[in-house]
């Protein structure tokens, strides 16, 4: 090279100026961050695959219009129609609990809490947070037996079960959303003469609605795989039931479950209609039926806070 | 100017607004609008001490019932008594919940490095939503896919680590084919408290004061350094509150173990073997449909036992991510 | 319309914090009166007790008497809602509702006080308010659209619009311009000239030559130093203020930033 160089400057400017050992340290760092992620993708991949490969093939619209009602050994037959059903109804229910209670209790929080009562509220949500599901489903289990008596089993009861875990998210996702509205327009508003519970209801709200939809949406994709509280409360059953007052209500997690337990089908050499692995096709399929409806409700809550999401300032 | 209010009577001279600022049934409904609120969020204070009323006074009977009475109704439990019972369980809880986070932990530290300082800025969103993707799969699910996908396939891991690590008893052979075993459900429920432990790390090693990085990028460190001088000592509370919750996420998860693991109610550390384990969860939801009163009140009773359990750790790791709140000077 | 304001023995408080102490003066009516004074001497926090907007922070609250038309505002019985209806504010920032339409707006004091209004008045009150802003012009076209939409100074000119659709008394100012470019400060420094016609004004600013080309009155507020309480040093005619102030510590003040 013509160019007469620092040679000593450019060796210290280039790579080999650190050392190699701290290079090599630098290098083995990366290389096992990068590890780690791909490995959380193994199940990831692995989980979805699975799930679509096996569940694709018994997933019909026959499937999805029929209940187990007369289903039995390896029939070619059956669905989830009093499954999907229950579930739908089960947290709907769930979220008209939940929804008022968390969004007034973030309201709470956000506007009127002062003091130990509203410290009191926020540290027992984060408890409420952690409380194991199937803790959950024992309490609706417990609150209905001292008032029905033992063994009592419906959709309300799940509902209340899920409701115990729903509120929590919702009163954070809400107090979230409420936080963010600006000060300036509660503001704007109380110096219009506006009062108070109005400001909350017509600028608040309404400045963070899509903010709250989002988060509700994502709390209902939450529950609408809990399993353990419905098997606790909401029993099994194979037959359609509409009423959550009254009688088991089968649900999807729980189907998925019983199906999965059932196991293999012993069948007879000659048999013709019978297929050994008929119950397994069904926990999967319907393990299918619940990931699409789950990521639908991610993914409606996404759409929603990118399109309705208010343009504050510029 | 004449003044309006919806709900007092028009102001005739303009002039006089002594009565219309007086107040009137508007401030009512603001009152009552507060109160609700209010009562809103001391119902959640009401909702949780009724959870652990209800659940004491169903569980009641466990107590107060003679041991030999109890062990006649419910075919399950025997005379040694609640705590003979309720130990293995606790004990198959513990060991589960602290294989997902002795697994889990390190591999979501590294995601959250990797998201937040490794990965290429325009990506590290998108794959901070990959790792998201892991929570929005239900718990029925991941116990399908460990049961019937993770089990079988995990065999040869189990045989190679009891063949050479056999001598630590944690890994101490025969192990059971398929894996229906304490490992593989530990390891389902690492995948599982993945999501919200790495959320947290991703967080504070976002946080990391601007300045602590720049000062040790100007020293020449590489990112390596950087990492271990600047980004961890400032995270470390962080980590074991996000560890905590992990924790808290393991301790109850009920379907996951359910559908993998083969119970069994010993003391046993060989992780590897089926047929040792059972976790308090998994173990309510086994018996509980088929249980009769007694066995129902012996049942919420050891649910107790997990709800203090769970708690418990919770509280910790809130309480210290309040420490660090305090400390950080934020705000 | 306009309306006199008599202030006496007023102290203002956040918690246990004098922030304020001793004010007593009387704001004229149909005139502009602006208040000066060094940041954090409470001029603003004075100017928020006169239409209750201070006590929406927790713990602030105050003594004394604003009367205002033989009214006590402190008065038992009184709401300070009520109050708010009759005495207008404008803030610092420009802040119109982000999810309502420039229309919208104009008419939030009527429509979030859940008053019917028929369609034809709504639509006379709209234009009416605009005109009053100095604004109709602009923005008849467009009447629908967002008021985020809209540019600083106009969004400040659609707040004032806001203000007075909902026909107050009294319109506070708070640093009005502060946030806006040299020639939207010129339009609202018009406007306020005409808005004195009907409307007792009260600016807070912290440009002296503002004060010196808007107002009528001026009052100099100052704080011995920090956690004391701010106070009214003098007020008197702006001629007087600017020329001859009585006190040294105004004609410091003023010196010193003025030019």
């Amino acid at each position: 090279m013509a160019v007469v160089q620092d040679t000593k400057l450019a060796v210290e400017l280039s790579s080999a100026g650190t050392s190699a050992g701290r290079r090599w340290a630098d290098r083995a760092m990366t290389g096992l961050v990068v590890l780690a992620f791909l490995i959380a993708l193994i199940p990831l991949v692995s989980v979805s695959w699975t799930v679509i490969v096996r569940g694709i093939g018994r997933l019909t619209p026959y499937f999805l219009s029929v209940s187990m009602r007369g289903v039995y050994g390896g029939m070619d037959a059956g669905g989830i129609y009093h499954a999907i059903m229950g579930t739908l109804i089960i947290t709907l229910l769930a979220t008209l609990i939940s929804v008022p209670i968390g969004l007034m209790t973030a309201i709470y929080l956000v506007e009127y809490g002062k003091g130990p009562l509203a410290r009191w509220v926020t540290f027992f949500v984060d408890v409420m947070t952690g409380i194991p599901s199937i803790v959950a489903g024992l309490f609706a289990y417990a609150l209905f037996a001292l008032i029905l008596g033992p063994g009592i089993r419906s959709g309300f009861v799940g509902a209340v079960a899920l409701s115990v875990l729903m509120i929590p998210v919702v009163v954070r996702s809400c107090e979230e959303m409420l936080r963010l509205v600006p000060n300036e327009l509660r503001e704007a508003s109380y110096a219009l003469g506006v009062p108070k519970w109005l400001t909350v209801v017509r600028i608040v709200l309404r400045t963070a609605i899509a903010g709250i939809t989002t988060g509700v949406m994502l709390s209902i994709a939450r529950v609408i795989g809990e399993t353990a509280p419905l098997l606790l409360v909401a029993g099994q059953t194979d037959s359609i039931n509409l009423n959550p007052f009254s009688g088991r209500m089968m649900t999807l997690p729980v189907y998925i479950y019983s199906q999965y337990r059932q196991g293999l089908v012993p069948c007879a050499a000659d048999a013709t209609d019978c297929i050994a692995t008929i119950n397994y096709d069904r926990a999967w399929a319907a393990a299918l039926t619940l990931i699409i409806i789950v990521m639908g409700l991610n993914l409606i809550a996404r759409l929603i806070s990118r399109l309705f999401s208010p343009k504050t300032g510029k | 100017m004449s003044a309006h209010r919806a709900d007092t009577v028009e102001v005739a001279i303009p002039d006089s607004v002594q009565s219309d600022l007086r107040h009137g049934r508007a401030s009512m409904v603001n009152r009552f609008f507060q109160w609700a609120a209010t009562f809103s969020g001391t119902l959640i204070l009401l909702t949780l001490a009724a959870v652990t009323a209800f659940l004491v006074l169903e569980a009641m009977p466990a107590f107060t019932t003679p041991t030999d009475e109890l062990a006649h109704d419910v075919s399950w439990y025997t005379e040694a008594g609640f705590f003979a019972y309720v130990g293995p369980l606790v004990f198959g809880t513990l060991l589960a919940a602290l294989i997902a986070l002795i697994v889990g932990t390190p591999l979501a530290i590294g995601i959250g490095l990797f998201i937040s300082h490794y990965a290429p800025r325009r990506l590290a969103q998108g794959l901070g939503y990959l790792v998201d993707l892991l929570a929005a799969i239900p718990s029925v699910v991941y116990g399908l896919w460990g049961a019937m996908v993770l089990a079988p396939a995990i065999v040869p891991v189990q045989d190679f680590l009891s063949t050479y690590l056999g001598w630590i008893p944690l890994f101490a052979g025969p192990p059971s084919t398929p894996a229906r075993t304490a490992f593989t459900a530990g390891l389902v429920l690492a995948v599982m408290i993945l999501p919200i432990v790495t959320a947290v790390c991703r967080e504070v090693f976002l946080q990391t004061p601007r300045l602590h990085e720049e000062a040790a990028l100007a020293l020449g460190a590489t990112k390596l350094e950087l990492i271990s001088t600047a980004v961890l000592p400032f995270a470390r509370g962080g980590i074991v509150s996000g560890a905590m919750l992990g924790l808290g996420r393991a301790l109850g998860e009920t379907m996951a173990v359910l559908l993998i693991l083969s119970p069994g109610a010993t003391y046993s550390l060989f992780i590897l073997q089926a047929g040792k384990h059972q976790t308090i969860a998994a173990n309510i939801a086994a018996q509980f449909p088929e249980a009769n009163t007694s066995g129902v009140s012996l049942l919420i009773a050891t649910g107790l036992v997990l709800f203090l359990i769970t708690l418990v750790v919770n509280m910790i790791a809130r309480w210290i991510v309040a420490r660090r709140a305090e400390f950080s000077g934020a705000n | 319309m306009g309306k006199r304001i008599d202030v006496s023995d007023l102290n203002i408080y956040y918690g246990s914090f004098n922030a304020v102490a001793d004010v007593a003066m009387t704001i004229e009516p149909r005139a502009v009166t602006a208040l000066i004074g060094p940041s954090g001497c409470g001029k603003s926090t004075f100017l928020r007790t006169l239409n209750r907007m201070h006590e929406v922070v927790p713990g602030a609250y105050a003594e004394g008497k604003v009367v205002m038309d033989g009214v006590d505002l402190y008065g038992p019985g009184v709401d300070p809602v009520a109050v708010r209806r009759h005495v207008g504010m404008v803030f610092q920032r420009p802040n119109p509702f982000p999810t309502m339409s420039i229309k919208e707006n104009v008419l939030a004091g009527v429509k979030l006080n859940n008053k019917r209004i028929a369609k034809s008045d709504a639509e006379d009150l709209v234009e009416a308010s605009l005109t009053g802003a100095n604004l109709w012009n602009e923005v008849k076209d467009r009447l629908d659209k967002p008021g985020s939409s809209l540019s600083g100074g106009q969004q400040q000119r659609l707040c004032i619009a806001r203000a007075i659709a909902v026909k107050p008394s009294v319109l506070l100012m708070d640093e009005p311009c502060s946030a806006l470019d040299p020639i939207s400060t010129l339009a609202i420094e018009d406007l306020i000239h005409e808005l004195k016609d009907d409307y007792t004004i009260v600016i807070v600013t912290h440009n002296m030559q503002q004060a010196a080309r808007v107002s009528d009155k001026t009052g100099f507020f100052n704080i011995e130093g920090t956690g004391k309480p701010g106070r009214l040093i003098e007020m008197d005619d702006t001629r007087v203020m600017f020329s001859s102030p009585a006190k040294k510590e105004t004609e410091d003040y003023i010196s010193g930033r003025f030019g």
